[in-house]
């Protein structure tokens, strides 16, 4: 049996967790997910002001915060911090931690191969949309695949301290150890889709651990110390899904279950780089206090194409806000927005999207909204997106004014004008397997 | 007999794109049929009206007990492009809670 933790749900995830995870109790593989798709977007907007970064900052000084305690209980790490600039990463990692070894896998980053798979005939048309992308080809910031575990079981064949991706697909990072482990094929379908589903289900971090769990909510125990997940996995591919001892939150069959759902899709045909899992066959079992037994899970061979993430730049936006309170709150609001659109209107700006909604009354349920009729305070919220950056600039303009000029009594404009922020945009696509070449390199 | 689903089900939601996936489960596994019955993707597509502006697709999962929903275009644009709060969809799962389902066998 070994022991695969999760100590990163994205980027931005509690800070403590990863070495709450080594010093609390005895685990051998650390997983760090920092990546999600919108995550690429921004590292690759921050490689784009300085080459030495796009990777997840955080990362190198969490190495150089546990490398002792690693290194004496033996605790390799695998993770996707990488991002787009996973070489930049990995020197970071070695000033922060000098005696440290890690294996960086490459080939994931395709951005420079754009054009050569234009000319080869691949379309690499939006999943969602279906257009081809020439129609933004010169718009290309990133080009990265979903690679798989087998890249990353190599690299633990190094002895690397450290496993270091890029845009590792999400369940690879804990499949990876179970493979380099025990020797599982790469036709081993079964077995590689309940190392998949083991990832999928600690992703995501505490979301399986009592994280955002509805049930019972209130009653789960001590959320300010609660335990990163853990999968303790055996070569059969069977896994138990528990947290440390003495931490908190809580681990059971309700819990696992809203994960294995979270994002999901078709749940016959979850596509994974190596396989293609089918949750309809998984069986969960409650098997003690915070241990909840997986076994069951049946696979398929892996598909043809692994998924391709393109980013690119789709003009800009921004967001303003004001706050009114009772009496008639919302009223006050939605002439605030009217003024607005007015005055935009007047201006002859133009937009793709103006978008508003009232927070305290329907912004996040729309028309299903549970509303009050008349709340004590409304927000209004204004969004603009469009590609002309200075119509977006002038916007930002238009919401302070509206305190001396708009409805009674607004607040909440301490923060002043909005920030006008690039919008880079997401491309799902598909590449053939074959064209993504995966290398290891060691540093140390 | 009528009940909000929040009487005998949980739900997670989340994005994939401008795909809104929401899961709903069971409490407890009796009551999956009602789900199955009650939980039609037309019925849950009427239930959000104009916020869902593409089709809504239901996946069944008996071994869970539990349904999936994807609700297609219903983020504003989804991702980076949305100008919504929840463009991540995180409380839609949350909103269908409410809805009130026929409880009689």
């Amino acid at each position: 049996m070994i022991r695969i933790a999760n100590g990163q749900g994205f980027w931005g995830d509690w800070l403590e967790a990863p070495v709450r995870l080594v010093e609390q109790g005895p685990i051998d593989y650390l997983t760090l997910d920092y990546l999600a798709e919108v995550t690429m977007s921004i590292l690759q907007k921050q490689r784009q002001a300085d080459s030495s970064l796009g990777y997840a900052r955080d990362f190198p000084p969490l190495i150089g915060r546990i490398a002792k305690i690693m290194l004496d209980r033996n605790v390799r790490v695998i993770a996707n911090a990488g991002g787009v600039n996973p070489v930049a990463c990995a020197e970071a990692v070695r000033k922060a931690a000098p005696g440290i070894k890690v294996a960086i896998v490459l080939g994931d980053d395709v951005f420079c191969r754009i054009d050569e798979f234009l000319a080869k005939g691949y379309q690499m048309a939006n999943l969602d949309t279906g257009e081809p992308v020439t129609k933004i080809r010169e718009k290309i910031l990133s080009a990265n695949a979903y690679s798989g575990a087998f890249p990353l079981a190599e690299a633990l064949a190094t002895g690397a301290h450290i496993v270091l991706a890029g845009r590792a697909a999400d369940p690879a990072l804990a499949l990876a150890p179970m493979i380099h482990h025990f020797g599982w094929r790469e036709t081993d379908w079964d077995k590689l889709a309940a190392g998949s589903v083991a990832g999928h289900i600690i992703e995501c971090g505490t979301q399986t651990t009592g994280g955002n769990c509805q049930v019972d909510w209130q009653n789960i125990p001590d959320l300010a110390n609660i335990g990163y997940p853990i999968v303790e996995a055996e070569p059969d591919g069977t896994f138990v899904v528990t947290k440390h001892p003495d931490t908190g939150g809580r681990v059971d069959s309700d819990v696992v279950k809203e994960q294995l759902l979270y994002e999901l899709g078709d749940p016959q045909n979850f596509i994974a780089p190596d396989c293609i899992a089918d949750f309809t066959t998984i069986h969960l079992e409650d098997i003690g206090p915070d241990r909840v037994r997986v076994s069951g899970v049946r696979g398929r061979e892996r598909p043809a194409n692994l998924k391709l993430s393109i980013s690119y730049a789709n003009g800009w936006k921004a967001i303003g806000t004001l706050i009114y309170s009772w009496p008639q709150a919302l009223q006050k609001a939605q002439a605030a927005d009217r003024i607005v659109r007015t005055r935009l209107g007047s201006l002859g700006l133009g937009f793709e999207e103006i978008y508003t909604e009232f927070l305290g009354s329907s912004a996040c349920h729309g028309p299903v909204a549970h509303t009050s009729p008349d709340p004590p305070e409304v927000q209004v919220r204004i969004g603009v997106r469009g590609h002309d950056r200075k119509a977006v600039d002038r916007f930002t303009r238009e919401l302070i004014p509206l305190v001396l000029s708009g409805p009674p009594g607004a607040t909440g404009y301490g923060e002043g004008r909005p920030p006008v922020r690039e919008i880079v945009a997401y491309w799902p696509t598909l590449i053939p397997r074959e064209e993504i070449r995966s290398s290891v390199k060691v540093l140390g | 007999m009528k009940v909000p689903l929040a009487k005998i089900a949980h739900t997670r939601s989340g994005d994939k794109g401008d795909t809104c996936n929401i899961g709903v489960i069971a409490h407890d596994a009796r009551h999956y049929p009602v789900l199955v019955r009650e939980l039609t993707a037309d019925r849950v597509k009427a239930f959000f009206g104009d916020w869902v502006k593409g089709k809504v697709e239901r996946f069944e999962l008996p071994n869970l007990g539990a349904l999936n929903f994807l609700l297609h275009e219903a983020l504003g644009g989804g991702g980076t492009i949305s100008l919504r709060i929840d463009a991540q969809g995180k409380t839609f799962g949350a909103a269908l809670l409410g809805m009130e389902i026929d409880l009689t066998e």
